[in-house]
């Protein structure tokens, strides 16, 4: 069945983001005035409100901040995938971002606060990966 | 800062003609019967109001609705705080003069009418959490609730939620406007379908269509209210985030700025509330609200409310009316903590009146525990 989930457009300010993404690469923005990396993407950093900002790779390496497991599906695309798990990650870099965990039967035991994350892209569709994190 | 005290009142309050479930109502019409209701109870006419407030809608629809020429409109929507913000703005809008009777009405047809969320494709949330399923409060409030479970212990937590939800039905027992009256025990509220885990069934608002407005003016024009004048004392506002994954702390929301700024403004201090009506559009809501306010510290609210001590006959009473989880609650809640207010204030409440308070504090929360207002009312 076509994907059915809503799908990101990505803008002038996340181009980057999504190209890479689709090379199943994860980049973030990094701020020169203060040198932290920063999520989401955009031009003007919102750290130090500086146009000083770079691109850069992240490790892919992350640990889970925080998480839910939905049983009760928000939209008509995520039917099939109940329970599924909407998280928080920090990033080794510093910034957290909002993004799924991709694990077998979650539960409040196989899903640790602070346990350790690896990304994953999952292609959804020709033009487009969605970063997403494994367990190490 | 100006002394702002007791300049302006808020003279009529009502909900719109039926709430609860009303397929054939649209949010306008909510809007313009909750309006009509507020102004007959302020003893005024559609002809005194110059000033108009909502969210939801902008008050260009509204105004061409309602048939009004406002010299001051104000659409701040960030949520479901916004109805408690529009009074500090009223405030500042009447003493500067810029008008002197204000109207703030809300509709909202969210159990019939229902809106998939959704947004501008260029906004980041439709890029970074939508396509994961952050679609949706359930979803976005629960990222914050088990994140204080891990800081301050799961079970212990679960019972600070358990204890607000059981709480508040009990006053929606009390209140014949309220939707959900059957008996909650605390096996039901901990036996009640996962929606979005940690939050069961019973730890998520209503979903209901509802309309709300209250009337409020300058201390000069409230002496022709029909009714005694309720004060206000004092408000302040804030937000430090919008998307779920961009807030600051999980367990902390803006009322650590907004409670203690609302409070010096109106001069007085938490042992001197008779009534708390604070957002509950999940029960965790409740635990970060109390904590954030300063009603007690960082952790502390599950023992805070336990043995239900919100409960009637308790001695913090809060969300007397039965609250967005088991009064009504339409999507944008905060308009239905002022009425409340309003009345237990009046002494109209009936069976769940409270015995002659004197001091409320009102504190909204909108967005993704996004925003806060918080304000003050009194009775002389």
């Amino acid at each position: 069945m076509a994907y059915n989930k809503p799908i990101p457009v990505p803008q002038g300010e996340s181009d980057v983001y999504w190209q890479k993404a689709k090379e199943h690469e994860l980049w973030l923005r990094k701020c020169n005035a203060c040198d932290n990396a920063y999520f989401y993407p955009r031009d003007i950093s919102p750290c130090c409100f500086s146009k000083d900002t770079d691109w850069i790779r992240a490790s892919g390496k992350a640990s889970l901040f925080t998480y839910g497991i939905v049983q009760r599906a928000p939209h008509p695309g995520f039917v099939d995938d109940v329970p599924f798990v909407t998280a928080i990650v920090e990033l080794e870099e510093g910034p957290k971002m909002a993004t799924n965990i991709v694990i077998d039967n979650p539960t409040f035991d196989n899903l640790q606060i602070g346990m350790d994350l690896e990304v994953v892209f999952e292609d959804i569709t020709d033009e487009l990966a969605l970063p997403k994190f494994k367990p190490v | 800062m100006t002394d702002l005290r007791k300049t302006v009142a808020i003279v009529g309050v009502d909900e719109s003609d039926e709430i609860g479930k009303v397929p054939d109502k649209s949010n306008l019409t909510h809007h313009a019967e909750a309006a009509y209701n507020a102004l007959e109870d302020a003893g005024m006419s559609i002809k005194d109001v110059n000033g108009l407030f909502t969210a939801g809608t902008s008050t260009l629809n509204l105004a061409e609705y309602l048939g009004i020429e406002p010299s001051f409109t104000d659409t701040t929507a960030v949520g479901g705080s916004s109805f408690i913000i529009h009074i500090a703005h009223a405030m500042a809008a009447i003493n500067a003069g810029y008008c002197d009777v204000a109207l703030v009405t809300h509709g909202e047809a969210g159990r019939s009418r229902r809106s998939r969320p959704g947004g501008d494709d260029a906004d980041p949330g439709s890029q970074f959490e939508t396509p994961y399923g952050f679609l949706g409060a359930p979803i976005n409030y629960a990222m914050a609730a088990r994140r204080y479970m891990h800081q301050y212990g799961e079970e212990y937590a679960r019972q600070g939620m358990a204890e607000v939800a059981v709480a508040t039905r009990k006053w929606a027992q009390l209140n014949p406007k309220a939707y959900m009256k059957d008996d909650m025990s605390f096996d039901d509220y901990h036996n009640s379908r996962w929606i979005s885990e940690p939050f069961h069934l019973f730890d998520c608002c209503l979903v209901t269509d509802a309309g709300g407005a209250y009337v409020i003016t300058s201390a000069e024009r409230a002496k022709d209210a029909k009714k005694k004048p309720v004060w206000v004392l004092g408000a302040a506002e804030s937000h430090d985030h919008n998307l779920i994954s961009q807030m600051p702390d999980l367990t902390r929301t803006v009322a650590k700025n907004t409670g203690p700024a609302a409070l010096e403004r109106s001069g007085v201090t938490h042992d001197d509330i008779d009534l708390s009506m604070i957002y509950d559009s999940f029960t965790y809501t409740v635990l970060a609200t109390l904590e954030s306010l300063g009603f007690c510290g960082p952790g502390e609210a599950p023992d805070f409310v336990a043995d239900q001590r919100t409960a009637p006959g308790g001695d913090f009473a809060m969300n007397t009316s039965g609250g967005g989880l088991s009064y009504t609650h339409s999507g944008m809640y905060g308009m239905f903590l002022v009425l409340e207010a309003v009345r237990q204030l009046r002494g109209e409440c009936g069976d769940r009146q409270l015995d002659d308070p004197k001091l409320c504090l009102i504190n909204g929360t909108g967005g993704s525990l996004s925003s806060t207002g918080t304000t003050v009312l009194a009775i002389d």
